[in-house]
């Protein structure tokens, strides 16, 4: 690879990074509680048709007789599902209106989370769906995105709008039932994205969501379906903050993606909800279930950074059904202090030589507990299909943990399953090592976990990447003594 | 500019430097040579801030400043370099942004602004010219698979870099082909100035060709048991160490 001068002067870029803080929306609660009554009302309450209204009954149904999943490597009090507020939405906001229109201090939180809602990001090829508690508030390129048929929108209007497509998609990768968490998003999900790319047709900006946690005791549940038609493409940002709160805050999100024939998905997530503080009290809960599904030649690219959440429950995934599909996830997973991450993904290998590669990078400090769980599944009819695996764990401190769960299921002889694991600790030669450049030792960490994380960063589109490194700087700030 | 006085340091209750006592002023080079395990890298290392050891009696002050309470990177800050022995692997961190953060972590520590990057780009160039660095060396990991010359010449690319006051080079020329000692030590020398001082931790007279010592320090068991002037160093050269730790042992 040459090295070139624009290599090396991005490399020598450095930007700000601002987080945490709280602002006063009014907003709408709904009592507390959950029960067939609520389903109905957030239903009604988002003028759903009814064909939506039986598919959130269903799916309640099928919840209330599900238990919630015990086998994931971390400890938590339950979540009290009666003791939580199923709907939130801010009063001020409507989408139809124009930015003027829009709340001030909604605008200067967007501000503070860096998302400025005008022509500078047009400027930057990025299109925003900001998904404040619930409700999606602002929507921005729309018009850019329309001309090429592309359609990003909150799924509350793409079910009144696209019910075609949305009854079509909807809960074909995640089923109802799928499991607890999926199926209580199911029932209750208040809203979240919506993305169509028609045949052909490369979409020419990042789409990107934010979601934050604003109001207290309420669960998020964010619903997403990405559809790329034949031979599309499209890369997908998604973004997260949350202020500090001190009782846990439930988030149980669903992610859709499909990617027919010949189409490319770029998922990209970095994760900041709040962890909980030192003592490790407070934090977000994180249940979230992400799949998705490869048709022919398709390929889908999960990439996240996870720093945040005081328990986090997480296996993006791919299914791939078609012939030569490719499915890849890069993660970088940081616990810190007591917060507990169970990640990893599972590779469904269903078509002939379809291929997986999955980069796990896991850094635990604290007292905290970090788990990589993997599967990779070769189905009987899945000939010649491939796999690569890579899960490396940076310890630091002698009181967290790593653990890895590589699960391998193969049922076709044919196949090529590799899987490499390290584990490596900070070393105090490499510290003394930076110290003795003038870096100092905080510093020195963030550098060499950046330099462990590099694989996983490359993958993130540049803005993202270099937020992500400062979310990582962030979040290993205090670790060591 | 360096002054080290009576200075005793222990590792786990181990004593090691024995009351060692040194004076280098600027624009000097000392070389301090001495068998193996007799404490050359422990002096860099204590000189250096390295906590592992203890400082159990005496001092070691830049420029009139005790530097007892400072700690590693404040003492880099002061203008402090050491190239090490045995240089560490920092994976999937580039030479290149090694540099920049450590300088600009140094410019921090006085109150600059990050150096604008036109300004780091023309400084890389330079000085990886000087070295006759390959640029596309300086975007692999530091010292990652790195041949045992490729970490002693990059060791002395960070030391250009960085411009120190003092620079101490622990065996910067093990490991070195006779071309790649030449390139060394001819960047040593067009870095070398009045206002600066080096000290060459070394075995052998072969460096001391090229980067001519003014005085020669013999160390043996944590204490200096010779000075003198560069023909020490050849007198070693033909003679070895064991004339010395016999004189020492009377
Ligand atoms: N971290 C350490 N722990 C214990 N002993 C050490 C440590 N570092 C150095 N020593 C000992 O101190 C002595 C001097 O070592 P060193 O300074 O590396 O010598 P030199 O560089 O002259 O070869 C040796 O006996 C070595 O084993
Ligand atoms: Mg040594």
């Amino acid at each position: 690879m040459a090295y070139t001068e624009e290599e090396l002067k991005k490399e020598l870029e450095t930007k700000e990074y601002e987080y945490g803080f709280y602002t006063d929306i009014e907003s709408e609660t709904f009592p507390i509680g959950l029960s067939e009554e609520i389903v109905i009302a957030i239903s009604k309450k988002k003028e759903e048709p009814e064909w939506m209204t039986l598919w959130r009954l269903e799916a309640f149904k099928h919840w209330k007789e599900m238990v919630e999943p015990e086998w994931a490597n971390v400890h938590y009090e339950k979540p009290d599902f009666q003791a939580i507020s199923y709907y939130s939405a801010p009063k001020k906001a409507n989408p139809n209106k124009s930015l003027d229109d829009v709340d001030p201090e909604l605008l200067e939180m967007y501000k503070k989370l860096g998302i400025s809602v005008d022509e500078q990001k047009k400027l930057q090829n990025v299109a925003v769906d900001i998904v404040m508690d619930s409700v999606s508030v602002a929507t921005t390129f729309k018009k850019t995105l329309a001309e090429k048929g592309i359609i990003f929108c909150s799924i509350s209007e793409a079910i009144k709008e696209h019910p075609e497509l949305v009854k079509k998609y909807l809960g074909s990768v995640v089923p109802q039932k799928d499991n607890f968490y999926a199926a209580l998003n199911s029932a209750v999900f208040s809203d979240g994205s919506f993305c169509y790319i028609p045949k052909g047709v490369r979409c020419p900006m990042e789409l990107s969501t934010y979601f934050r946690i604003n109001q207290a005791g309420t669960g998020q549940f964010e619903r997403t379906l990405v559809i790329a038609d034949e031979g599309s493409y499209v890369s997908y940002l998604e973004g997260c903050t949350a202020p500090s709160r001190d009782e846990n805050q439930l988030h149980a999100a669903v992610v859709e993606l499909i990617a027919l024939d010949d189409a490319e998905i770029k998922y990209s997530t970095v994760q900041n909800w709040f962890p909980g503080n030192k003592e490790g009290k407070g934090g977000v809960y994180n249940f979230v279930t992400k799949r998705g599904l490869c048709e022919k030649n398709a390929k889908i690219s999960w990439t996240q950074v996870e720093t945040g959440s005081a328990v986090t429950w997480k296996y993006p995934s791919c299914i791939l059904k078609g012939d030569n599909s490719i499915g890849e996830f890069y993660s970088i997973a940081v616990t810190n202090n007591y917060q507990q991450a169970d990640t990893g993904t599972k590779m469904v290998h269903l078509g002939k030589n379809t291929r997986s590669t999955i980069i796990s990078k896991g850094i635990s400090a604290g007292k905290s507990q970090n788990s990589y769980r993997g599967l990779v599944q070769v189905n009987s009819r899945a000939e010649n299909a491939r796999n690569f695996s890579q899960c490396d764990s940076l310890l630091m401190g002698n009181e967290c943990g790593a653990h890895t769960f590589p699960y391998i299921e193969v049922k076709n002889k044919g196949a090529q399953i590799e899987h490499e694991a390290t584990t490596s600790k900070i070393g105090e030669d490499q510290i003394f090592y930076c110290n003795q450049r003038g870096i100092d030792t905080e510093k020195a960490i963030a550098l060499i976990v950046n330099g462990f994380s590099k694989e996983v960063l490359n993958k993130l589109p540049m803005e993202f990447a270099v937020e992500a490194q400062k979310l990582l700087e962030i979040s290993l700030e205090g670790s060591v003594g | 500019m360096l002054k080290i006085e009576n200075l005793h340091a222990s590792v786990e209750d181990k004593e090691i430097l024995r009351g060692i006592n040194l004076e280098v002023k600027a624009g000097e080079v000392h070389a301090i040579m001495g068998p193996n395990g007799s404490g050359k890298s422990t002096l860099a290392s204590v000189i250096a801030g390295k906590e592992e050891f203890e400082v159990t009696e005496g001092s070691v002050s830049l420029e009139g400043e005790d530097l007892e309470d400072a700690s590693p990177e404040e003492r880099a800050h002061k203008g402090v370099f050491l190239s090490f022995q045995y240089p560490v692997e920092i994976p999937g961190v580039s030479v290149t942004n090694f540099m920049k953060t450590a300088i600009n972590e140094s410019r921090k520590a006085k109150g600059l602004e990050d150096m604008p990057a036109k300004d780091m780009l023309k400084l890389i160039r330079e000085k990886s010219e000087l070295l006759e660095i390959d640029r596309k060396f300086l975007s692999r990991s530091l010292n990652q698979g790195f041949s045992g010359g490729e970490k002693k010449r990059n060791e002395i690319f960070q030391m250009a870099m960085l411009e120190p006051k003092l620079a101490i080079l622990d065996e910067t020329d093990s490991g070195l082909d006779i071309d790649a000692l030449r390139i060394v030590a001819n960047g040593v020398n067009k870095l070398k100035s009045k206002d600066n001082a080096v000290i060459v931790i070394t075995h052998y007279q072969r460096l001391l060709d090229y980067i001519v010592p003014d005085f020669v320090h013999v160390l043996h068991n944590g204490k200096i048991v010779k000075s003198g002037g560069k023909e020490l160093a050849l007198e070693l050269e033909e003679k070895g160490y064991d004339w010395l730790k016999q004189e020492t042992a009377v």
